[in-house]
């Protein structure tokens, strides 16, 4: 008998058993809900089939009576638009102040305590500073993720920039360029695919922050509807909207990663 | 065509001293090998003379100008790893360099000059027998092809003083050889400058005009920090007619001829 460690599934069994946990999860939850539901037919903790697909019919595909909108568009619409804006300003933020904190020496003296220390600000403690200050609108939703993300990203985009070898910052310089220049050409390039990585892994915090943002104060958005809907025990308007949060977030991790391997293919070439 | 003095050359580093009383002349022209054994400063020399370091005491003069304190275009380097960009391929690591001086702002060149660049950098891969490569990246490059570009790459910008760290180091010999000869070409051609640091012996003698040592003369542990390495010998080599170092150096592993030395 070989090791645990040598021993490698065939791709039928891996198949299988990746679908193992997903399947153990909804029999579960089939069982658990066929066992209440036998004793109170009206209860409302964890529903049938048949009740999460009218609420998903009634949600996504019938106009709201009072408003004459699609409430799962609107809020999907509501909540994209505010993730992208903030997601979009603080990589632009965090990806200048990154490159420049890792590149120059003097922006480090000033800039490397300082974003060590915002780091460890709470932005949800933050949140009714936000609130007070920006109002209650978009601007404070979008305030949060900003505030909550761009400090993960200033700190690995400064980290990755200190790693570009040395040779190539005074390889540069022998071929005659500015620190603009070097900026432009050698370190932008090279940190573009790390910022996308970065911006990955920022994704869920960003999401976290923006439920959050919209379960206190918003009047659409899929956090919004959640928490409202927690109010009258809908589980079967709750359940599918978190099958969709979680849908639309890998969704975004995924073209952020085919768009990094399509537009970068440097990074990958050769090592096949 | 440049020459370069080197007055009285010291390095420490806090109470370690690295090198000491480094002084010599370098005729335009020449190709200096230094050799050494690990950690006598040979490296540290070399990226005194690219402007990466400043030496604590003495100067070094590049036809009698003091050298410029950071790096610059008429000194061109090549490293042993990471001396071409990752993110360029070849024929735009080559043109990088006319590049930067062509478009101070954006460092990207347009048009006719754009295309004068980009015949130049063809040209110069031509050179070191990169043509059927100049849209591969580096990662897609073997070893060899990789030093080749960086070779390039430096002589686009035309620099006085070509300066080489261990450049072939990672080569397997026969295609260390092939690079030899190329390097030895573009030389012949553009007359430069030429510093290479190397700890093989038989390519110091097969390349260089002139070989320099490094080594520490006290190695006492308890004298280790105050003293630091200098110049043990400095041996002109005489080419093409007769080089017996070739004829020794190839029987010889390097170890043995340092002790005979």
């Amino acid at each position: 008998m070989r090791r645990l460690i040598n021993q490698q599934p065939s791709v039928l069994n891996s198949l299988l058993l990746a679908a193992l946990p997903f399947a153990l999860v909804l029999l579960a939850y089939a069982v658990a809900s066929e066992a209440r539901l036998s004793i109170n037919p009206d209860d409302k903790l964890l529903p049938d089939w048949s009740t999460i697909e009218a609420a998903i019919i009634r949600m996504g595909f019938v106009a709201d009576l009072r408003t004459g909108n699609f409430l799962l568009l609107e809020d999907t619409m509501a909540s994209l638009q505010r993730l992208a804006i903030g997601v979009a300003v603080a990589t632009v933020i965090g990806g200048l102040i990154g490159i420049l904190q890792g590149l120059i020496p003097y922006a480090r003296a000033m800039l490397a305590n300082f974003t060590s220390v915002v780091a460890m600000v709470p932005p949800l403690a933050i949140l009714p500073i936000l609130f007070i200050t920006f109002g209650l609108g978009e601007l404070s939703k979008v305030v949060l993720i900003v505030v909550g993300i761009v400090p993960f990203i200033v700190r690995d985009l400064a980290l990755r920039t200190s790693e570009l070898p040395h040779e190539e910052l005074i390889k540069a310089q022998t071929l005659g360029a500015s620190t603009w220049q070097i900026i432009l050409r050698v370190v932008l390039p090279q940190m573009l695919p790390r910022l996308i990585d970065s911006v990955r892994l920022s994704l869920g915090a960003a999401w976290l922050y923006l439920i959050a943002a919209e379960a206190i104060a918003a009047e659409n958005g899929l956090g919004y509807r959640i928490f409202l809907m927690r109010r009258y025990l809908a589980m079967d308007v709750i359940l599918p909207y978190v099958f969709w949060i979680t849908f639309l977030a890998f969704t975004l991790d995924f073209i952020l990663r085919v768009f990094q391997r399509v537009t970068f293919r440097w990074m990958y070439r050769g090592q096949a | 065509m440049s020459s370069v003095s080197v007055e009285n050359v010291w390095k420490t580093y806090g109470r370690q001293t690295v090198l000491e009383r480094v002084s010599f002349e370098v005729a335009p022209k020449s190709f200096v090998a230094l050799v050494g054994p690990s950690g006598c400063g040979k490296s540290t020399f070399l990226r005194m003379l690219l402007g990466d370091e400043v030496p604590s005491k003495g100067r070094i003069l590049i036809d009698g100008e003091p050298l410029m304190a950071e790096p610059s275009p008429e000194r061109g380097v090549v490293f042993q790893k990471y001396s071409v960009f990752p993110h360029l391929t070849c024929l735009q690591n080559v043109m990088l360099g006319l590049e930067f001086a062509g478009a101070p702002r954006l460092g990207i060149l347009f048009g006719r000059k754009r295309r004068e660049a980009k015949e130049i950098s063809r040209d110069m891969l031509q050179c070191v027998g990169l043509g059927a490569a100049e849209n591969k990246y580096p990662s897609e490059l073997s070893g060899g092809m990789q030093q080749r570009l960086a070779i390039a790459q430096a002589l686009v910008k035309k620099p006085k003083i070509l300066l080489l760290d261990e450049p072939f180091g990672a080569l397997d010999p026969g295609i260390r050889a092939g690079v030899h000869e190329v390097l030895l070409r573009l030389w012949h051609e553009t007359g430069m400058t030429v510093f290479m640091v190397t700890h093989d012996l038989s390519e110091a003698f097969k390349l260089g005009t002139r070989v320099i040592a490094f080594d520490r003369r006290r190695t006492r542990p308890e004298e280790a920090e105050a003293y630091g390495a200098t110049i043990t010998f400095d041996l002109p080599v005489h080419h093409p007619i007769p080089k017996p170092a070739d004829v020794v150096l190839k029987e010889v592993q390097p170890i043995e001829l340092k002790a005979a030395v």
